[in-house]
């Protein structure tokens, strides 16, 4: 998976870039190559620097030091008139006064393009929105998703070299939201423009992304694709900001092991050293319940406290004493809890595979 | 790949930044020009003697020792804090009425309310000459009492700020939480309680912006003690005399320093109640919608039409007595004080040049004051210009009419000033009056420039379309309503405005308000009532076509506004 930015050229290399307020740091640290056609999401809590950082590449919010290279040019001075980007709002920013047509057009009118080039450019732009009956609308007359989708349109109409969107699905209900996701996904692919997405939805940013930038108090925490993001976590920030995790509190007992509880768990390795203070992150889908023998490394017994039904899965809540006082949440799949018949109150036996177990060292709060 | 760029935040400055930079440059000169240096010229004129030289308080020590010039301080002081008595609590009922009953006919009370604002200040006057003056129809109501003197300047000051301490009584009562009222409903709070511990607290900041701006502008008005003041002398009427009468124009300079000291106390205070206003109502209040109250309802509108009727019957004074023959005697119909030709040498030229002045004022303030608002509120980088240009555009709502007006005397006229040239024209007459209205029209702009999305000069810029395009693409059509607003605001106060004018017309550019001083001078009251209504009533004219027109012409360039 790795291997998906190194193919591809680099087109924007930000290095040492660093943001201040006053005696505010909003960003600091900040090297980060994103290749061409990529299409990345800043992921992160609200204040972690993810939207200053957008508009640091869009020079609007000029960095305090480091340099920004966009498709081998320097635009770390440059005003945001002479960069080359199209940019999408959470607010949309359609001009109130243009109909859906004359609101694509608008950077097409400025270049000298004759009339009917900038019919038939709007049109096809219509087209690929989904929009082709809409043109004469005003923004007004539009849903908040049709607003979203021309002001995408309105960005890409004169085939900018990297595309920007600031949380441009926040404003919109959780179905039009979703749809409009995979949307953008498929128009990004279809035009294979890069593309850099800012979102406080880590769910958002695991479906669309080819790779997240997870950022925390104005550093990146974690550079990777999707599924290194949620499978191999590079720092308990990380582990517990994307998906669901649990936090045991243990103890390294070497390269291999950890102590949790009165149970020494094989892991396939760990930087901690011996002796130390250490956490043990597992998702709830990770646990096992089934086929499990007396061959079965990090295998516990377990109680099944509360149960919460969600659909394709049961999360329970277990109580495991021989891994520690931590309430464990575990996920199972319907047939598991119809097959082993997984109710409130039994006592099972379950294990923890090795290479789902991440740990890392100290507490988390 | 390119070293790692240092420290600063600088971004190259594009062809908009430079084009933005040099529109700032340019009208914060404009403003420096029009405002800044005539009132400091003003300034250093009253520290001076008449030769020129560096006299330090010697003139402020004389005027206080001499006991008329001292008195006017008293006296202004006097009409104005009894005139700010009168009106507060009328306002306030009115607004009360407005806001928080069910008072049938609230647009028409609102706009019989709003009316002395259409007319000069001369007109409230001359009505109560004709009403109690010597000829007075009912005189025996003032007991023997003569209506020229402070008697007067109340009464006429009282007509000509009802409106202004309404509209601000209007916001502040509007700014109501629906949910105090329900709780203290809900703990069976009594209805006296109510309006002592809610309503007067939460409109305590619009009560005292209103008593301040009401205040100054009895203090600073020169239009009703020049006609009705006798032989009151007030600070406003004092410049004048000082200056035109005796050219006296360092004691000018002294006079029309003190006349800043309540303008810019009011200015200060309202700068600070409109902070607190503010944070008063949060996001989550809840609007109160005032009920049927019969018995309430039916008292205010009592008070309200009362209130009404005198405004109207003020109004009615001057139009009957300007097309009557000769008031009181013979009371038949004619249009012979219309000929202005018969009782002033110029005329209807000092109409058709108002007329043009406030048409000039009116095109050329808006575009200035939008652009220069846009630039403010819009521009990108040269922070530092931005806000020398909001601070310079705040000035204005400090300097009193007749200050501003002497400061261009002493500015323009001065030897050697190559500006000079400016002195007597109408261009003249249009900047003064321009900068004399800046701040309102300049707030309007701005408020209704914060109401668009910040982003779109961003998207403009990644679209590379220059900024000014989407001004005038996307800013003025959105902002329309606002820039019409503003240019009706700066003719409306062009017709009217008397106070900076009186100093710098000639008898090339003589204005409509300066024929109706005059024509009151030299006796000719009937001619002056009829100028005065011929003002009023091209006001009033503008004023309603405004509301025709922008229903007609928003209906067709604002169709994004629908649904």
């Amino acid at each position: 998976m790795k291997a998906l930015s190194a193919s591809r050229p680099p087109y924007l290399t930000i290095s040492g870039l660093e943001k201040r307020f006053g005696g505010f740091t909003a960003l600091t640290g900040i090297d980060l190559v994103i290749g061409e056609g990529e299409f990345v999401c800043f992921l992160g809590p609200s204040g972690c620097g993810k939207t200053t950082l957008l508009r640091a590449i869009a020079g609007l919010e000029p960095q305090t030091r480091g340099s920004i290279v966009q498709g081998g040019r320097d635009i770390s001075r440059l005003p945001p008139s002479q960069r080359d980007y199209g940019i999408v709002f959470q607010s949309y920013a359609l001009f109130p006064n243009l109909t859906a047509a004359e609101n694509i057009a608008y950077g097409l009118v400025n270049r000298r393009m004759s009339r009917s080039a900038i019919d038939a450019r709007v049109a096809e732009l219509m087209t690929l929105i989904g929009m082709l009956g809409s043109g004469p609308k005003y923004p007004s007359q539009l849903s908040g998703g049709q607003q979203q989708r021309v002001a995408l349109a309105r960005a890409l109409a004169t085939s900018p070299g990297l595309l920007l969107l600031d949380e441009p699905l926040s404003a919109l209900d959780a179905r039009v939201r979703l749809r409009l996701r995979g949307e953008i996904k498929e128009l990004q692919r279809r035009l294979g423009v890069t593309t850099i997405m800012v979102t406080h939805d880590q769910e958002e940013a695991i479906s669309v992304a080819d790779r997240i930038v997870v950022m925390d108090h104005g550093r990146i925490e974690q550079v990777g694709t999707p599924d290194e993001i949620y499978r191999q976590p590079a720092s308990l920030f990380v582990a517990g900001f994307v998906g669901t995790m649990n936090f045991l509190p243990g103890r390294s007992i070497g390269p291999a092991g950890v102590r949790l509880g009165g149970v020494d768990l094989v892991v396939r390795r760990t930087t901690v050293a011996a002796g130390a203070d250490c956490t043990v992150c597992a998702r709830p889908e990770d646990f096992i319940v089934r086929n499990i023998g007396p061959e079965t490394p990090n295998t516990f017994a377990a109680t099944i406290g509360d149960t919460e039904f969600l659909g394709p899965v049961v999360r329970a809540r277990l109580e495991a004493p021989a891994l520690g006082d931590t309430p464990i949440l575990a996920d199972f799949s319907l047939n598991a809890v119809t097959d082993l018949d997984l109710l409130s109150g039994r006592a099972i036996r379950m294990a923890l595979p090795e290479d789902r177990i991440r740990v890392f060292a100290g507490r988390s709060s | 790949m390119s070293a790692v760029a240092g420290g600063g935040e600088r971004l190259a400055v594009d062809r908009d930044g430079w084009i933005t930079r040099a529109a700032i440059v340019a009208i914060a000169a404009l403003l420096f020009l029009a405002l800044v240096a005539p009132l400091w010229s003003i300034l250093s004129q009253s520290f001076e003697d008449r030769s020129g030289a560096f006299a330090g308080l010697a003139n402020y020590a004389r005027f206080f020792a001499t006991p008329a010039l001292s008195y006017s301080i008293l006296n202004s002081v006097l009409v104005a804090g009894v005139t700010t008595l009168i009106v507060i609590p009328l306002a306030f009922v009115y607004a009360y009425a407005l806001t928080r009953t069910m008072v049938p006919g609230k647009a028409l009370l609102t706009g019989v309310a709003l009316v002395p604002i259409l007319a000069p200040s001369m007109l409230p006057a001359i009505a109560l000459v004709y009403l109690f003056g010597n000829q007075g129809m009912i005189r025996g109501l003032l007991l023997g009492e003569s209506i020229y003197g402070p008697i007067g300047i109340v009464i006429g000051e009282a007509f000509y700020c009802f409106p202004h301490a309404l509209l601000i009584l209007v916001t502040a009562l509007s700014l109501a939480d629906a949910r105090l009222y329900e709780a203290a409903a809900a703990l069976g709070t009594g209805r006296r309680r109510v309006f002592l511990t809610i309503t007067l607290p939460s409109a305590k900041y619009g009560l005292v912006s209103a008593s301040f701006v009401v205040f100054t502008l009895v203090v600073t008005d020169f239009g009703i003690p020049v006609v009705i003041g006798g032989r009151f002398n007030v600070l406003a009427t004092d410049v004048y005399k000082q200056v035109m009468g005796q050219q006296n124009f360092q004691m000018g300079a002294v006079v029309a320093m003190l006349l800043i000291v309540p303008a810019l106390a009011s200015f200060v205070v309202d700068r600070l109640v409109q902070r607190r206003q503010v944070a008063l109502l949060g996001a989550r209040s809840v609007p109160l919608e005032p009920r049927a109250k019969p018995a309430l309802d039916l008292a205010m509108l009592a008070f309200c039409a009362a209130v009404g009727t005198v405004i109207l019957g003020i109004l009615a004074t001057a139009v009957f007595a300007s097309l009557v023959k000769l008031w009181p005697y013979n009371l038949s119909l004619t249009l012979a004080n219309y000929v202005f030709e018969d009782f002033d040498s110029d005329g209807w030229r000092s109409y058709w040049n108002s007329l043009r002045m406030a048409a000039y004022t009116a095109v050329c303030g808006t575009a200035v004051v939008f652009a220069g608002a846009y630039l403010v509120e819009k521009g990108k980088g040269f922070a530092a210009g931005r806000q020398v240009l909001h601070l310079i555009a705040m000035v204005p709502l400090a300097v009193p009419g007749l200050v501003l007006g002497l400061a261009y005397v002493f500015f323009f006229n001065a030897p050697g000033n190559p500006l000079g040239f400016l002195y007597g024209t109408m261009a003249l007459l249009v900047v003064c009056t321009v900068a004399h209205f800046y701040t309102v029209a300049h707030l309007t702009a701005t408020t209704a420039l914060k109401q668009l999305d910040p982003e779109f000069e961003t998207v403009s810029a990644s679209l590379k379309v220059p900024f000014y395009r989407t001004f005038w693409r996307v800013t003025v059509p959105v902002c329309l309503p606002a820039i019409v607003n503003i240019a009706i605001y700066l003719f409306v106060n062009a017709m009217t405005t008397v106070s900076a004018i009186i100093f710098i017309y000639t008898a090339q550019t003589k204005l409509a308000s300066v024929a109706i001083v005059n024509m009151n001078d030299s006796g000719a009251i009937a001619a002056a009532a009829a100028m005065a209504v011929l003002v009023t009533a091209t006001s009033a004219t503008v004023k309603l076509a405004e509301a025709l027109l922008s229903r007609l012409l928003l209906w067709r360039t604002q169709a994004w506004r629908r649904r």
